[in-house]
């Protein structure tokens, strides 16, 4: 009994899709996860695989066909809108509405979870804040108006919202989606560095594979005819990413451990 | 903390405000004058203390609320649409308040009945204006129960806007000549003609109000990121909306019934407010355009009233006369709109 794992997330047998008036549109079926905390895990699948909309199921946005998902061994569909709020935080793609917001007011809604009914910060609430304004390395951007931050800096200050929310989870929808290289390395160092020192699980959905072939601690790979999570060192010596695209221009090399151009295919 | 400068500055702008409208009209009554009259002493003309308390003070109340509310209205359908065009004219509120009166006073004749009884008394249009109101709000929070996205409630309040003035439209083309002048002067807007009863019915709506919005400031906060980071910060979107729904249609459902539909200020206030005070928290912006609100209003009252002169310009005309050009140059001067 004692030694039973308790994981993080868990799903069984979890339908994910759409529900039309006629039909229910199943995106995906048959996933079954079992993730453990404090890992960093990669959500990869070609474009329109179904990432987001099992981001968006894991997170409540929308309801599972059908199946169960499990936060913390609680029924996703049993936890209120609050207290899901306070284990699992998101970092989206989408654009902010334009506001008049500062970084660190920004970052301050990530408490409000935990704030009273006016969102009063007390002592605890601002030590949280300063400590994902140190996390991220964004202290000295504290005083900006956010629309005056670069893509890279935007970026860092929405995960130290998602820092200050303080949830076990936290969801990043494509993170480095309008980034250069160099803000794409440092963002996932920075996801990494959560995950080993902090003990956060952290999930992303993303399309830089060899980022997280090499960063990641679990990857779920999204393919056309099935669902497949593992370890990433067992999922590369197995050759499941060779389904990740079925796609007669490129091909998963195991030795170099990247996707490489068909030999085969000329242009 | 420039707030605490700006806040008091503010107070202070809006008291003095209110003695110099109460001081000015068609009489001018020297400002030492208005303060006896309002503490009920021996003032020079028996007249003037007559028209401070039974005419001018009225309608300087009236003038407040109406420029808070209005402006707490705008602000907050801008943050739940997130669309700087948002106000109480878009949703369709004003217009059902509208059609409500145009109802009562058009269409007596139009549809046999004889209502011109109760279309001459101001609690008939006061009725018919607050069932209008309510009746568009009562659409629109059906169609938003079936649709989520809030950019399409706001394209379907837009619609009940351009419908029901087609109604009016059409009843306006068949109603007499009187009863086309008594619906113009209604849509106009006025202050003056507010009796104490009514003044403590827009009282207690508006702290009604007020109060219910008190308990959504944080979660209007949390929406200025969108809807989906506010939802994963446990916001209950619904109810937000919902309570943001109704305290608009509340406040500006009563205000137009009794003083007309008043244009401008709830759209224009909230953006004067931002570009001023340069914050997007709704703990600051609520007080902050309840106050501004209340000080444009007086304003735009005291410049209707056209000072030492018997005439009285439509209210409705000068808030956006003098409004409109305000908002442009400030706009051509930062050249950005934050909502």
């Amino acid at each position: 009994m004692g030694n039973e794992i308790s994981y993080c997330i868990t799903t069984q047998n979890l339908s994910i899709g759409y529900t039309t008036k006629d039909q229910p549109i199943v995106v995906a079926s048959n996933l079954n996860i079992q993730l453990e905390g404090g890992k960093l895990v990669c959500l990869l699948g070609k474009n329109g695989i179904g990432k987001s909309t099992l981001l968006r199921t894991l997170t409540k946005v929308q309801p599972a066909l059908k199946g169960t998902v499990l936060i913390k061994d609680k029924p996703l569909n049993l936890l209120k809108n609050i207290e899901l709020s306070r284990e699992i935080s998101v970092v989206l793609t989408e654009k902010l509405p334009e506001s008049n917001l500062t970084v660190f007011e920004l970052i301050a809604l990530g408490r409000q979870p935990y704030t009273n009914w006016i969102g009063k910060l007390d002592v605890n609430d601002l030590d949280k804040i300063n400590e994902a304004l140190e996390q991220t390395n964004t202290t000295h951007l504290k005083h900006k108006f956010y629309y005056q931050l670069s893509d890279g800096q935007l970026q860092k200050v929405l995960i130290a919202r998602a820092l200050a929310q303080d949830t076990a989870i936290i969801i990043f929808d494509e993170p480095t989606a309008h980034l250069d290289i160099h803000h794409t390395i440092e963002t996932f160092s920075l996801l990494k560095n959560l995950a080993v020192k902090f003990n956060k699980t952290i999930i992303v959905s993303t399309h830089e594979i060899n980022l997280s072939l090499q960063l990641a601690d679990e990857l779920w790979l999204m393919t056309p005819t099935n669902f497949i999570c593992g370890e990433t060192a067992t999922l590369i010596e197995n050759n499941s990413l060779d389904q990740l695209f079925d796609s007669n221009l490129i091909e998963f090399n195991k030795t170099l451990k990247q996707f490489i151009i068909k030999p085969s295919s000329h242009f | 903390m420039p707030y605490k400068i700006i806040f008091p500055a503010l107070v202070v702008t809006l008291i003095l405000l209110f003695f110099i409208n109460l001081s000015l009209g068609s009489v001018l009554i020297p400002i030492k004058q208005v303060f006896i009259a309002l503490i009920n002493g021996e003032v020079d003309k028996d007249s003037w203390k007559l028209i401070v308390l039974n005419y001018r003070l009225p309608k300087a109340i009236t003038a407040i609320i109406v420029g808070a509310g209005l402006s707490i209205s705008g602000l907050l359908m801008q943050t739940l649409f997130r669309n700087p065009l948002a106000g109480p004219f878009v949703l369709g509120i004003s217009s059902g308040a509208s059609l409500g009166v145009a109802l009562l006073i058009l269409g007596s004749s139009f549809l046999g009945a004889n209502l011109t009884l109760y279309g001459l008394s101001v609690w008939g249009q006061a009725l018919a204006a607050s069932i209008g109101s309510f009746m568009v709000l009562l659409a629109v929070m059906a169609a938003a129960t079936k649709v989520r996205n809030t950019m399409s409630i706001l394209i379907i309040g837009l619609m009940f806007g351009s419908f029901t003035s087609a109604i009016i439209s059409v009843l306006a083309y068949f109603s007499s000549a009187n009863e086309l002048q008594q619906f113009m002067f209604w849509s106009f807007g006025s202050l003056g003609n507010i009796s104490w009863s009514q003044i403590i019915v827009l009282m207690v709506v508006f702290l009604f109000s007020f109060v219910m919005v008190l308990f959504i400031l944080k979660p209007l906060n949390s929406l200025l990121l969108g809807e989906n980071y506010a939802k994963s910060m446990g916001v209950n979107i619904k109810i937000t909306r919902n309570v943001t729904l109704i305290s608009t249609s509340l406040i500006t459902g009563v205000i137009t019934a009794f003083a007309g539909p008043i244009a401008f200020i709830g759209l224009a206030v909230p953006h004067l407010t931002k570009l001023v005070f340069t914050t997007s928290n709704h703990k600051i912006l609520m007080p902050a355009v309840a106050i501004s609100g209340a000080i444009l209003m007086l304003i735009c009252d005291s410049i209707a009233q056209l000072p030492s002169s018997e005439f009285t310009l439509p209210i409705n005309a000068i808030t956006s006369l003098f409004g409109a050009p305000v908002v442009i140059w400030l706009l051509l001067r930062k050249r950005k709109l934050i909502y």
